[in-house]
C-alpha cells in the first residue's frame, strides 16, 4: 500500500455528480475524510446520502473524481475498492440471512481468500472478543438475530476485511435507544483503534456528537459543513434537525 | 406387469431420475447466482457423451476447436474491457483459461485415446467440457450481467439454438453410444441389478455429497452461496459476481459433464439430445420452486420413475405425460401463492 | 392538432389498403409466396408484442397454438365422415376457424388459469414444457396423421372467392394481418389496454387502482392466442398441408425471437421481426454454403449468434432502435383532443358526511416472526381531515400503511373505512371502495404518457371491456376518463405537462403525479406514502396548499411522513411512532413540545 503525505485525506471527492437517468440524485458533492478521522454526513430523506456512499463503493457509475489513499478510484471494480480497504455497511446491512454468524464473518474476509485460513480464524477470534454475543451465536443463522445483533455482525463482518475506511450507511436505524447509544460507543473505539469512518445517519445529534467532522446535505448538494461540534451548535442545523423552525429550508438553501 | 418388469423399469427410472436430479441442482445454483435459466445445459451433457463416444470409436474429438474459438473470443473481450474506461489494466491471469484450453485441446488431439481406459476417456471428456461453462460466462452472459430477465432468457435459448448446430457440426448427424462401464450384473434374491445403475447412483451420491462439502466448508462455495442469499453482500464482501459467474457455470458444466458421461452407456444420444434432457432437469427445478435443492432432486426422481413407467403403459405418449406433468405442479404453486407479488 | 392525427392514420390505412392490393400485382411470384408467410409470422408475432412487450408475459408457447388451430381447420376439411357430434362444423372454412379458435381459447385458458398467477419465470419455462407436449401429441395421434401429418386440404373458398392461388391469398393474409394491427393499436388506446400495459409498472400499482392483474393478463394470453389460432387458420389453406414440425417448441422460439429482433414494444415492430427473420433466414441459406461449405446446419448457427449479438447491443430491437432516433416512429395514442373537450365528466360517489368517520384503527398489531413492528394502535380519520403520522425511520410506519392500504393484513386488531372492517380485503377491492394511494418509490410507466399514466387511476370508473376497445365502440367513455385525468392534472397543477413521457418529469413532479392518478378514483380517503421525500421546497409549498385544498373539499388524508416540519403547518393531528408504538397522538403544537417525541427523533445518544 503506498504511504501517503501526513495530513492529505485518507478519502477525497471532487465534485461528485450521480444521477438516476434524467434525475440528479447527487450533485457538485465534495467531501474529505481523513486518516483516523470520523465525518458524518447528515440530512433529511431522500437527501442523496445513501447515493453518496454507493457512488463512493462503485455500486453506482458517477462523475468526478474520488481520490482513495492517494490512488484514483474512478472506473476501478468493486472488488478492488474493497482490495485497497473500502468497505461499506449498508442501509439494509446486506446480511447473508441463510448462513450462519461465523460463515457471515468468514465471507466479510473473503478479500483475503488467497491468505491461509488461520489468520482468517485470528481475525474472527479478535472479532469475537470485540462483539462477544455475536460468539454466543455464531452457529445461528443471521436471519435469527435481533435488530441490534444484525448491526453487529455486519459492522463486524465488514472489519473482517481490515478497511482503512469503514463507511456506515445509517448505522443506528430500527435500533432501541439503548443499543444505539452502544453502536455510537463501538464507532468511536473503531476510530481510536485507527479506522477512518464515514458516517451517513438521520440520527444527527448521535451523529454530530461522536464525529470530528460534518457534512449537511440537503437535495443532493452540500448545504452545510464544519467541524462536528460546530456545527452541533450551529443555529440552522439544530433548526433542521430538532424541526422545529419552518424557514430552516430555505436559509439552509441559500 | 409383475414385479421383475416392475424393478427393470424402477431401475431405469431411478438412473434417468438421477441424473434429471443432476441436472436440476446445476440448473437451481446457476439460476440463483446468476438469474440465468441455463437452457443449454443440455448441450453440455449431450457433448459430453458425444465426445467419449468418438473417443471410443477412435475418432479425433473436436470439442477441443469450439473452446479453442469461445477462449479467444473471451480474451478479445478481456482486452476490450482492460482497455476501455479508466481502469487500464492487463492480467496474467486473462491468459490463463486459453493456456488450459491450449493444452487440453492437444492432449484431446495427440493422446491415443481409444487405447487409454474408460476411467482416462470420462477424465479427458470432463476436462474437455467443464471449460465451457466459465467461457460460456464470459462470452455470452457477462456482458448483460445486468438485463432483464427475459433477455438473459432469450441469450440463453439463443446459446442452445447455437450450440445444437455446432454439435452437428462437430458430431455429425448419427447417434452414439458408448461401452458400458461395466457389464456385471447382481441378483439381488430373484431380482437383477445391473452394475452399471449402481455406478450412476454410486457417482451421483458422491457428487451431491461433494457438492454439499463444497457448499458447506469451503470458502468459495460459501462465496457461491452468498451470492444466491444476498447479490449486494457478496459484492460488499469483494466477492465479484464475474467470478460467481464463471464458478457457477464452470461447476453446471462439470456436474452435466459427468452426467453425460453416465448417461452415454445407457441411451443412444444424438447432437441435438440434450434439449430435452435438460428440460427434464427444469422440470425437477420447477417441482423445487426454483429454490428448494433437495424437493427438486427428489421431484427429478420422481421424474424419472414416472417417465420409466410410462415408457412401459403408453410409450409414444412418454413425452406428452413428462411434460403435461408439470401443470398439476404449476396449479399447486399457483395456489399456493397468495396475493400478487411483485418481481424485483 | 388532432384533426391532423386523424387524417394521418386515415392516411397510412388507406396506403396499406393500395399497397396490400397493388402488391401480388408488382412482385415477382416467388417473393408473393415468401411475403404470404411472413403475413402469417407476423399475425403471431403480433400476439407475442401484446403479451411479452407491452404486457411483461413471456410464452415459447405460441406456435402451439398456431398448431391447435391449423390441425383443427385441417382435420374438419378433409375428414370425409366427420363424427356426428361435429358434422356441423365440417364442410366449409368458417367451420375450421370456428373449431381452431375455440379450441386455442379453451386450450389458452387452461394453460393461463395455471401458469398466469406465478410470477417470472414459471410462465415461461410452463410454455416450453407445453411447446414440447402438444408437438409430440400431434405427432403421436392418429387422427392427425402421426409425424407425416394431414395432407389434401381443399383451397380455401369464402364469400365464392377462390383464394387458391399466392396472390389471392397474399390479400386475404395481409388483409387479416392490417385488421388484426389495427385491433392492437385500438386495444393500447383504451381502458383495457392501459390495463395491460400498467402490468409492467408493478403488479402492486395496478391492483392498488383496481386493476385485476390476473384478468387482464388472461385478456392479453386469449388475445395473443386468438391472432395465433388466426394465423394457424390460415397456414392451413395457405400450405394446404399440416405436419408437426411448423408447430413446435423450435418454432416457438422463433417467433420470440422474431418479436425481440423486431422490437417487442411497438405494435409494428412484429411486421419487421417476421420480416426480417425469414428473409435472414433465406439470405443465410443462400450465402453460407458458399463461405463454409454444405454440411453443417450453419444458418442455425449464424442465427443464434445474431440473436445473442442483438440482445447484447440493442435489446429493444430494430423497431426499438429506430423509434430512438425518429420521433415520428413512437406510438402516437389518445383520443382527439375535441372530443375530450366535449366529454360529459364522469359521474361520482357520494361524498361522505361532513365529519364522517372514513378510517379508524383499533388495535391494530403487526408481527413478523418474532418481531412487533406495529404494537396495538389505535385512531381515527374523519372526511376533511388530514392526519400525519411521524415517526423516526423504522419506526413502523411502512408496516401500517400497508395494513391501511390493505397489501398486509393485521396479525390482530380492526381496521375500518366508513364503518366496514377491511381486514384482509384486497388492495383492488378498497380502490372500488374509494381508498386512493400514493407509493413511497414512485411506481409508474415512464414512457407512457402523463395523461395516460394519471388516466389509469380511473380505471373503475370505466366499464368497456376488450371488444368495445378494439371496435373502437368505448371513444365517448375514453373521451370522459381522458378528460378526468386531464382535470385531476390541472388540478395538482401539472397541466402543462399532459402529453409528456411521465419518465422525463423530475421526482417531485412525479410524486404529484401520483396524487393525480390517486385523485382520478374519485376517492373519499388518501394514502400517501412519505409524499414530500425529495421534493424542493417550492414543490413541497406546492403540495402543501394542494392537500389543505383536497380537505376543504371533503376528502380525508392521511400521510406518512419523515419530515416534521412539512407535517407540522399542515395536519389538523399528528400520531407519532417510535418501535411501532404511538407515543403520542394531538395537535402539531403539543407533539412538538413532547418530550417523548423530542428524545425519539434527536435522542439515544446522552
Amino acid at each position: 500500500m503506498t504511504t501517503i503525505a501526513s495530513g492529505a485525506p485518507l478519502l477525497q471527492v471532487d465534485a461528485l455528480n450521480v444521477a438516476y437517468g434524467k434525475i440528479e440524485a447527487v450533485t457538485g458533492v465534495n467531501l474529505k475524510v481523513g486518516e483516523g478521522q470520523i465525518v458524518t454526513v447528515i440530512g433529511p430523506n431522500g437527501a442523496g446520502k445513501t447515493t453518496l456512499l454507493s457512488a463512493i463503493m462503485g455500486l453506482l457509475p458517477a462523475t468526478g473524481a474520488i481520490g482513495f489513499a492517494g490512488a484514483a478510484l474512478n472506473g476501478t471494480p468493486i472488488k478492488d475498492r474493497i482490495g485497497q480497504g473500502l468497505a461499506l455497511v449498508p442501509e439494509t446491512r446486506a446480511l447473508f440471512s441463510s448462513m450462519s454468524v461465523e460463515n457471515n464473518l468468514e465471507l466479510g474476509a473473503f478479500r483475503f481468500h488467497h491468505r491461509p485460513a488461520r489468520e482468517r480464524q485470528a481475525t474472527m477470534a479478535e472479532m469475537y472478543t470485540l462483539f462477544p454475543r455475536l460468539k454466543e451465536r455464531r452457529t445461528q443463522r443471521a436471519s435469527t438475530l435481533s435488530g441490534g445483533e444484525r448491526q453487529m455482525l455486519a459492522l463486524a463482518r465488514a472489519l473482517m476485511g481490515k478497511p482503512r475506511l469503514l463507511m456506515l450507511d445509517e448505522p443506528s436505524l430500527g435500533l432501541a435507544p439503548l443499543i444505539v447509544r452502544e453502536v455510537f460507543r463501538i464507532i468511536s473505539a473503531l476510530r481510536d483503534s485507527g479506522v477512518s469512518i464515514l458516517l451517513v445517519e438521520q440520527n444527527a445529534r448521535a451523529a454530530l456528537k461522536v464525529a470530528d467532522y460534518a457534512y449537511v446535505l440537503e437535495l443532493g448538494r452540500v448545504a452545510a459543513e464544519g467541524p462536528a461540534a460546530e456545527l452541533a451548535t450551529d443555529p440552522r442545523v439544530i433548526a433542521a434537525y430538532l424541526g422545529m423552525n419552518s424557514k430552516h429550508q430555505e436559509r439552509l438553501a441559500q | 406387469m409383475n414385479a421383475q418388469i416392475a424393478l427393470l423399469l424402477g431401475q431405469d427410472g431411478v438412473i434417468n431420475g438421477a441424473i434429471y436430479a443432476l441436472l436440476a441442482l446445476s440448473i437451481l445454483l446457476v439460476f440463483s447466482v446468476t438469474r440465468v435459466l441455463l437452457i443449454p445445459l443440455g448441450e453440455f451433457v449431450s457433448f459430453a457423451a458425444l465426445t467419449m463416444a468418438a473417443m471410443q470409436a477412435g475418432k479425433p474429438a473436436l470439442l477441443g476447436f469450439l473452446l479453442v474459438a469461445l477462449s479467444l473470443a473471451g480474451l478479445v473481450m478481456d482486452l476490450i474491457d482492460a482497455t476501455r474506461g479508466g481502469a487500464r489494466r492487463l492480467r496474467i491471469g486473462m491468459l490463463a483459461m486459453p493456456a488450459y484450453v491450449g493444452v487440453v485441446t492437444a492432449l484431446s488431439l495427440a493422446l491415443p485415446l481409444k487405447d487409454l481406459g474408460m476411467a482416462l476417456q470420462a477424465l479427458m471428456t470432463i476436462a474437455l467440457v467443464l471449460p465451457l461453462g466459465p467461457l460460456l460466462y464470459r462470452v455470452l452472459f457477462q456482458p448483460i450481467a445486468g438485463a432483464s430477465a427475459l433477455v438473459l432468457l432469450i441469450v440463453a435459448i439463443a446459446a442452445h439454438v447455437a450450440l445444437v448446430s455446432v454439435g452437428l457440426l462437430i458430431f455429425g448427424p448419427e447417434g452414439a453410444r458408448t461401452e458400458p462401464f461395466s457389464d456385471s450384473v447382481f441378483m439381488l434374491g430373484e431380482a437383477v441389478i445391473q452394475s452399471q445403475t449402481l455406478w450412476v447412483i454410486g457417482l451421483s451420491l458422491l457428487l451431491i455429497v461433494l457438492l454439499y462439502l463444497f457448499f458447506e466448508r469451503n470458502l468459495y462455495g460459501k462465496a457461491l452461496r452468498a451470492t444466491a442469499v444476498d447479490r449486494l453482500g457478496a459484492q460488499l464482501m469483494g466477492i465479484s459476481p464475474e467470478l460467481a459467474g464463471k464458478v457457477s457455470f464452470g461447476l453446471a458444466a462439470f456436474i452435466s459433464g459427468l452426467s453425460g458421461v453416465l448417461i452415454a452407456p445407457i441411451t443412444t444420444i444424438y447432437f441435438d439430445s440434450g434439449f430435452v434432457i435438460s428440460l427434464k432437469g427444469f422440470v425437477g427445478a420447477i417441482i423445487g420452486g426454483l429454490a428448494s435443492y433437495p424437493v427438486a432432486a427428489l421431484g427429478a426422481v420422481a421424474l424419472g420413475l414416472v417417465e420409466a413407467f410410462s415408457t412401459f403403459y403408453a410409450s409414444s405418449y412418454k413425452e406428452v405425460i413428462v411434460f403435461t406433468l408439470l401443470l398439476p405442479v404449476l396449479l399447486w404453486r399457483s395456489l399456493a401463492q397468495k396475493g400478487v407479488e411483485d418481481e424485483k | 392538432m388532432s384533426p391532423l392525427f386523424r387524417s394521418r392514420l386515415l392516411w397510412v390505412l388507406i396506403a396499406a389498403v393500395v399497397v396490400i392490393a397493388a402488391a401480388p400485382q408488382l412482385l415477382p411470384p416467388y417473393q408473393v409466396v415468401v411475403l404470404n408467410t411472413v403475413g402469417i409470422f407476423a399475425l403471431v408475432t403480433l400476439g407475442i408484442v401484446l403479451l411479452t412487450g407491452v404486457g411483461g408475459m413471456t410464452s415459447f408457447g405460441q406456435a402451439a397454438f398456431v398448431g391447435i388451430s391449423a390441425y383443427a381447420t385441417a382435420y374438419l376439411a378433409t375428414t370425409a365422415e366427420l363424427p356426428a357430434a361435429l358434422a356441423w362444423l365440417g364442410g366449409n372454412p368458417w367451420g375450421g376457424l370456428l373449431a381452431g379458435v375455440v379450441l386455442t381459447l379453451i386450450v389458452a385458458t387452461v394453460l393461463g388459469g395455471v401458469t398466469l398467477k406465478l410470477s417470472g419465470h414459471y410462465l415461461p419455462l410452463g410454455t416450453i414444457a407445453w411447446g414440447i407436449s402438444l408437438y409430440y401429441l400431434f405427432g403421436t395421434l392418429d387422427l392427425l396423421g402421426g409425424f407425416t401429418g394431414i395432407t389434401g386440404i381443399p383451397p380455401l373458398h369464402l364469400f365464392g372467392i377462390a383464394f387458391d392461388s399466392s396472390p389471392a391469398l397474399f390479400v386475404l393474409i395481409w388483409g387479416i394481418v392490417l385488421l388484426g394491427v389495427v385491433a392492437t393499436l385500438n386495444l393500447l388506446d383504451s381502458r383495457q389496454g392501459r390495463a395491460i400495459r400498467a402490468l409492467n409498472g408493478g403488479q402492486l400499482m395496478a391492483e392498488s387502482m383496481g386493476v385485476n392483474t390476473f384478468r387482464t393478463k388472461m385478456v392479453a394470453f386469449l388475445v395473443a392466442a386468438t391472432l395465433a389460432a388466426l394465423a394457424g387458420w390460415l397456414y392451413a389453406y395457405t400450405q394446404r398441408f399440416v405436419a408437426p414440425t411448423p408447430f413446435s417448441l423450435q418454432a416457438g422460439i422463433e417467433y420470440m425471437f422474431m418479436a425481440l429482433i423486431g422490437g417487442a414494444s411497438l405494435v409494428w415492430g412484429a411486421i419487421i421481426g417476421a420480416g426480417a427473420v425469414v428473409y435472414l433466414k433465406e439470405a443465410l441459406q443462400d450465402v453460407l454454403p458458399h463461405l463454409l461449405g454444405k454440411g453443417g446446419n450453419y444458418e442455425a448457427m449464424v442465427f443464434g449468434l445474431l440473436v445473442i449479438v442483438l440482445m447484447q447491443k440493442m435489446p429493444l430491437g430494430i423497431a426499438g432502435a429506430l423509434a430512438r432516433r425518429v420521433t415520428a416512429l413512437r406510438p402516437h395514442r389518445g383520443a382527439a383532443t375535441t372530443q375530450i373537450a366535449q366529454a360529459a365528466p364522469l359521474a361520482r360517489r357520494p361524498a361522505p358526511a361532513p365529519a364522517e368517520s372514513i378510517l379508524e384503527a383499533r388495535g391494530v398489531t403487526r408481527r413478523f416472526g418474532g418481531l412487533v413492528a406495529n404494537h396495538d394502535l389505535s385512531f381515527s380519520v374523519k372526511a376533511g381531515e388530514i392526519l400525519a403520522v411521524i415517526g423516526p425511520n423504522g419506526a413502523g410506519k411502512s408496516t401500517l400503511f400497508n395494513q391501511l392500504s390493505c397489501v398486509d393484513t393485521p396479525t390482530s386488531g380492526e381496521i375500518f373505512f366508513r364503518g366496514h372492517k377491511i381486514n384482509g380485503r384486497s388492495a383492488r377491492d378498497m380502490a372500488g371502495a374509494g381508498l386512493a394511494r400514493t407509493f413511497q418509490h414512485v411506481k409508474l410507466l415512464p414512457t407512457m404518457s402523463v395523461l395516460e399514466n394519471v388516466a389509469i387511476g380511473a380505471h373503475l370508473r370505466g366499464r368497456k371491456g376488450v371488444f368495445s376497445s378494439i371496435l373502437r365502440l368505448d371513444r365517448s367513455e375514453e373521451a370522459q376518463l381522458l378528460k378526468e385525468a386531464e382535470q385531476q392534472l390541472i388540478r395538482v397543477g401539472l397541466g402543462a405537462h399532459l402529453n409528456a413521457e411521465a419518465g422525463s418529469l423530475a421526482l417531485g413532479q412525479q410524486r404529484i403525479l401520483e396524487i393525480a392518478r390517486a385523485l382520478c378514483a374519485d376517492p373519499c380517503l388518501l394514502l400517501l406514502d412519505e409524499p414530500a421525500a425529495g421534493l424542493r421546497l417550492k414543490e413541497k409549498e406546492g403540495l402543501s396548499q394542494l392537500l389543505s385544498k383536497l380537505r376543504g373539499q371533503g376528502i380525508a388524508v392521511v400521510l406518512v411522513e419523515h419530515d416534521m416540519d412539512f407535517v407540522m403547518g399542515l395536519a389538523d393531528r399528528v400520531m407519532v411512532m417510535d418501535f411501532g408504538e404511538k407515543i403520542a397522538e394531538g395537535l402539531p403544537d403539543e407533539v412538538q413540545a413532547n418530550p417523548v417525541v423530542l428524545e425519539a427523533y434527536l435522542g439515544g445518544a446522552e
